[in-house]
């Protein structure tokens, strides 16, 4: 037997040892070394050539990936590792840090049970840092901490043992801290990070060594040791006497959970269904044996296999040649082929247990965040997996030539299928679709995959994607039904920011609600009780309450009445752009009682009017997206540099310097970003690392208000002024 | 001055002789079919038999642009309205429209659904509680309601006229199989024993028209027939005076032993 088959059919048997598995993500702020990490984990475990990886990047496969030296896809890998005589399997995702690609991330976190969090030293605890360890925590994924690039700290920024000390420890302290705000109650201490325990390493993913405490005294290495290792450039040799993988893989293996200890806490939280049935107990005890369940967390297109749905097998074992189901779509679709991985490649085998990521050839109607179980063995849908931002940016694209008009909407759909933070709306009247991503990078990029995928494409110049919310309150506002029969009084008013935030946030999910379990959270947050029990729905971060009591027949209307609410927010009266922000309260209703005099074509008119109507009267007002920008300049750039973001309605948020670098953090306008990369390039001759940040949305200036209004309504064919109050409520 | 002038129940020959002269006097006539039609005729018959034109208005038009109301504000204008005209449809927003703009109002009556199919059934007129309507289901709207009034009715050992709902701008007209599965459906979900297979029920097709349909069973043997082709409409019998059940046996082939 070869080398190879030796290590694939050891994968094969790992496969059935749950106990002997990690599955683990690598997280980061852009830039900050995942993918040199990963690469040189996977060279470091001997699946590929320590020639390939690091410098070269090797997982970033992808063109683009290369030329612009960000990772775009998560990457899947798999390898082994010895650690106390035992050996592991390790599947695991290189994620990318770049804030356009963060569906991404909480996709991945699906997929895994623990996540090496890296931190650039130098740059130290970035706001994507946050976010992405907000996302690892969210779905129950156990953190363990990597200060990376400290062999800058030491050869840029010539700090000595007691600054380095220093540093480490403020970074840790601040990523517990984050921990324990975000991690869920009854594991935020237990998951805290510790230097002493060695969930905590440091170390050069670039020079390829790391270390932690324990290691440090096994091998007795100190922090005056590795600053001499550094100074004499003799990082080769420090890598050999504590070789990254053996410290990283050490510590995963150490300190994050295997798929069996983990699911036992995870399944309550990211399935809904029934713990006491067969499947549920399959879930929560890693069981091959039981129903099938496997959640879909990336598709992709191969070239040659075709569809490639990665996911995660949680109860059952998934089998080539057997018909599955999917339970989101009703979808059936026969597996051509199951795989695991080894190293970075993919291979066949016949079937993946639970516990395992697999990949899964042939399953056309698979789309990420799709549950999947076996025909006729149906089982209740896994949670969503809602990223957390949304896009804000808008390209229309056209096929340059007619011919390829039937393929580019083939290729569209295609492209949203591999993306889910992508937005398509494929129009086959005008020719001209609408992308929307979550910026204008995520734009670029899939603007050439879709030439990639041979059909070439005209797209205009970006735009912005707005809001529309309320300054003011009214009400109440009455909506008649086009009949006069029935008749809905709402009042509406702003909604407090911190429900605004915990519904952000994920805290209180979004949908129709069902029961009252969402109330004692309401009330934490401020809500009045009388309110809190009578929530309707929460969409578009904003509440629908019933404030009525007994009125007849308000129950067989209440879904109408939530579909209109859905539907007035989703095109605001402003300029058809999203309603959030809002808390509407029906304060009243007049119903008729015949049902063929109250149905959808009475009532759908009737509370959208009243909503629209209420909206007018309570000070319109349109919101624009903001990010924040953070600058790394050479001192003599500075001032060029916070020109850039002065010249874009920016504001300074911060400035702080660091030896002879300095760092701006600003909140600019999305809509003023467009160009910024070469602009800021050329300010700082090349000199300047920045990255970005989606800060939500802010109030447009009110100078701009009547003018991007208009400019949004002569876009869509509008009449230019919106209509008053009095069109939707005379 | 504006008349709503109902055209009764099967073709143009229902309308009042009253009616037809207000119509012949009138400068504009508008008609509206979207909650009844007549199916005995067509607008042709009727311009043909009145030598004039007839608007015929969409929903929109009546109750959101009123423009019968509005083009009575100088002239004399004729509303049709199938049926009784302030019965089935409520017209009544525009009857009250029109005294708050000093439009001088006139209604000519003519024979209703209401009035029709207890006569045709031979149920007392007296003895019936709550009309109600049953819709087409759509995503989000499976109203209980008509069930509700159907059980409401026979606590109260009253009758239920059931109408079905009409879509005449879709073609679509609900047939009494589609409405006595709805509310099995219903009985399903609630399970109170108010709608079953073996509950007695009537069934009236085209009523006022030469060839009336009416048949009395149990809703599990009439589910199976066909009535053939619209308007519909649906009996459910409370307890019955002797006379009634005597008359559903002989005219309307109900099992014998409703007798007791
Ligand atoms: N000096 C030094 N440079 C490093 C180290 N780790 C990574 N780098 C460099 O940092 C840059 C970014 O590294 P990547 O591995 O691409 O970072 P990433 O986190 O994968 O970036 P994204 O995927 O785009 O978010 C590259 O130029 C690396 O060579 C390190 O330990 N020391
Ligand atoms: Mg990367």
């Amino acid at each position: 037997m070869s080398r190879r088959d030796k290590m694939i059919s050891k994968i094969k048997k790992l496969m059935y040892q749950p106990t002997y598995i990690r599955n683990i993500g690598i997280v980061a702020h852009i830039d900050h070394g995942k993918t040199t990490l990963s690469d040189n984990l996977l060279a470091g475990a001997g699946m590929i050539s320590s020639d390939l990886a690091g410098d070269q990047r090797f997982l970033d496969f992808d063109e683009q990936e290369q030329a612009r030296g960000i990772t775009i896809d998560a990457a899947n890998v798999s390898m082994v590792h010895s650690y106390d005589d035992d050996e592991y399997l390790i599947n695991l995702i290189d994620t990318p840090g770049h804030v356009d690609f963060g569906g991404d991330v909480t996709r991945a976190m699906r997929a895994v049970d623990g996540a090496v969090v890296v931190v650039c030293a130098v740059e130290g605890i970035m706001p994507q840092t946050e976010t992405v360890l907000r996302q690892a925590l969210k779905e129950n994924v156990r953190p363990v901490l990597f200060i990376n690039k400290v062999d800058r700290l030491i050869n840029e920024l010539k700090l000595d043992s007691t600054e380095l000390q220093n540093r480490f420890i403020k970074v840790i302290a601040s990523a517990n801290k984050l921990i324990k705000n975000m991690a869920p109650k009854e594991l935020k201490d237990k998951w805290q990070v510790k230097v002493d325990d060695g969930s905590v390493a440091f170390g050069s993913a670039y020079h390829n060594w790391a270390i932690n405490v324990p290691i440090m005294q096994e091998s007795g290495i100190n922090f005056n040791d590795i600053l001499n290792y550094c100074k004499n450039e003799e990082q080769k040799e420090l890598a050999e006497k504590v070789p990254l993988t053996d410290v990283l893989l050490g510590m995963v293996v150490e300190h994050l959970p295997s798929p069996d200890e983990s699911q036992a806490y995870r399944v309550p939280t990211i399935w809904p269904g029934d713990l006491e049935s067969e499947e549920g107990k399959a879930m929560i005890n890693t069981d091959p044996d039981g129903p099938l369940a496997v959640m879909i967390t990336d598709v992709s297109i191969d070239k040659h296999a075709g569809e490639i749905a990665t996911g995660r097998v949680y109860g059952g074992t998934i089998e080539k040649g057997t018909e599955i189901f999917f339970v989101g779509s009703h979808g059936t679709n026969r597996i051509q082929q199951v795989g695991v991985y080894f190293g970075p490649e993919r291979v066949n085998t016949d079937k993946v247990p639970a516990g395992n990521i697999v990949a899964i050839t042939g399953a056309r109607n698979a789309v990420a965040g799709e549950t999947v179980c076996n025909v006729g063995r149906k089982i209740k849908a896994f949670e969503g997996l809602e990223h957390i931002s949304e896009p804000v940016v808008t390209v229309a694209v056209e096929a340059k030539n007619t011919k390829d008009l039937p393929k580019l909407i083939e290729v569209l759909r295609q492209v949203g299928k591999e993306d889910p933070t992508v937005k398509v709306e494929i129009n086959e009247e005008t020719g001209e679709h609408l992308i929307s991503g979550m910026g204008e990078l995520h734009l670029e990029i899939i603007a050439y995959r879709i030439n990639e995928k041979g059909v070439e494409i005209e797209t205009s110049e970006p735009i912005v994607v707005y809001r529309e919310t309320i300054a003011g309150t009214a009400g109440p506002v009455e909506g008649k039904s086009p009949n006069k029969h029935n008749k809905f009084y709402i009042e509406i008013e702003p909604l407090e920011d911190e429900i605004f935030q915990a519904i952000h946030d994920g805290e209180i999910k979004e949908g129709r609600v069902k029961g009252k379990e969402m109330a004692a959270k309401m009330i934490e947050l401020g809500l009045g009780k009388d309110q809190a029990r009578k929530i309707w729905n929460v969409y578009r971060r904003s509440l629908f309450v019933n404030m009525t009591r007994g009125i007849q027949y308000l129950d067989e209307i209440k879904e109408l009445l939530m579909e209109g609410f859905e539907s007035a927010l989703d095109d605001g009266p402003i300029a058809r752009e999203k309603v959030v922000g809002v808390k509407i309260k029906l304060m009243d209703a007049k119903i008729h009682e015949d049902a063929v005099h109250r149905g959808p074509a009475q009532v759908l008119p009737a509370i959208r009017k009243a909503v629209y109507g209420s909206l007018m009267l309570a000070e319109p007002t349109l919101l624009e997206p903001i990010q924040k920008v953070f600058i790394n300049v050479p001192q003599d750039y500075m001032g060029s540099s916070t020109r850039e973001i002065q010249n874009r309605r920016g504001q300074i948020v911060n400035m702080s310097q660091e030896g002879d670098m300095a760092t701006v953090e600003s909140k600019v306008p999305v809509a003023e970003m467009f160009g910024f990369a070469g602009d800021i390039r050329s300010a700082a001759e090349g000199r300047c690392l920045w990255s970005t940040e989606n800060a939500g949305f802010e109030r447009l200036p009110r100078e701009l208000q009547k003018i991007i209004i208009r400019e949004i309504r002569d876009r869509k064919g509008l009449s230019p002024e919106p209509y008053g109050p009095d069109h939707y409520i005379g | 001055m504006l008349y709503f002038i109902g055209l009764g129940l099967y073709d143009e020959k229902d309308i009042s002789v009253k009616g037809l002269e207000a119509l012949k006097s009138s400068d504009e006539v508008y008609a509206e079919f979207y909650t009844a039609g007549l199916f005995g005729t067509s607008i042709l018959k009727f311009e043909e038999l009145l030598g004039r034109e007839v608007k015929i208005l969409t929903r929109e038009e009546v109750e959101e642009e009123i423009i019968p109301l509005k083009e009575a504000i100088n002239q004399d204008i004729s509303f049709l309205i199938a049926g009784d005209p302030l019965i089935a449809t409520t017209h009544t927003d525009m009857m009250m429209q029109a005294k708050k703009r000093g439009i001088k109002t006139q209604v000519i009556h003519s024979s209703s659904i209401l009035s029709a199919a207890p006569g045709i059934s031979g149920l007392q007129a007296y003895k019936f509680g709550k009309v109600t309507t049953v819709p087409f289901t759509e995503e989000n709207y499976f109203p209980h309601s008509p069930y509700m009034a159907i059980k409401n009715n026979m606590e109260q050992d009253s009758h239920t006229l059931v109408l079905l709902d009409i879509r005449a701008h879709e073609n679509r007209y609900m047939t009494v199989n589609q409405g006595l599965e709805y509310l099995l459906n219903v009985e399903d979900q609630r399970k109170e024993g108010v709608i079953t297979e073996n509950t007695l029920a009537v069934a009236i097709a085209r009523a006022g028209s030469p060839n009336p349909l009416v048949r009395a069973d149990n809703i599990g043997t009439l589910m199976k027939e066909d009535f053939g082709g619209p308007l519909h409409c649906i009996i459910i019998p409370s307890k019955m005076h002797f006379m009634e059940a005597e008359y559903l046996v002989a005219m309307a082939g109900a099992p014998e032993d409703i007798i007791k």
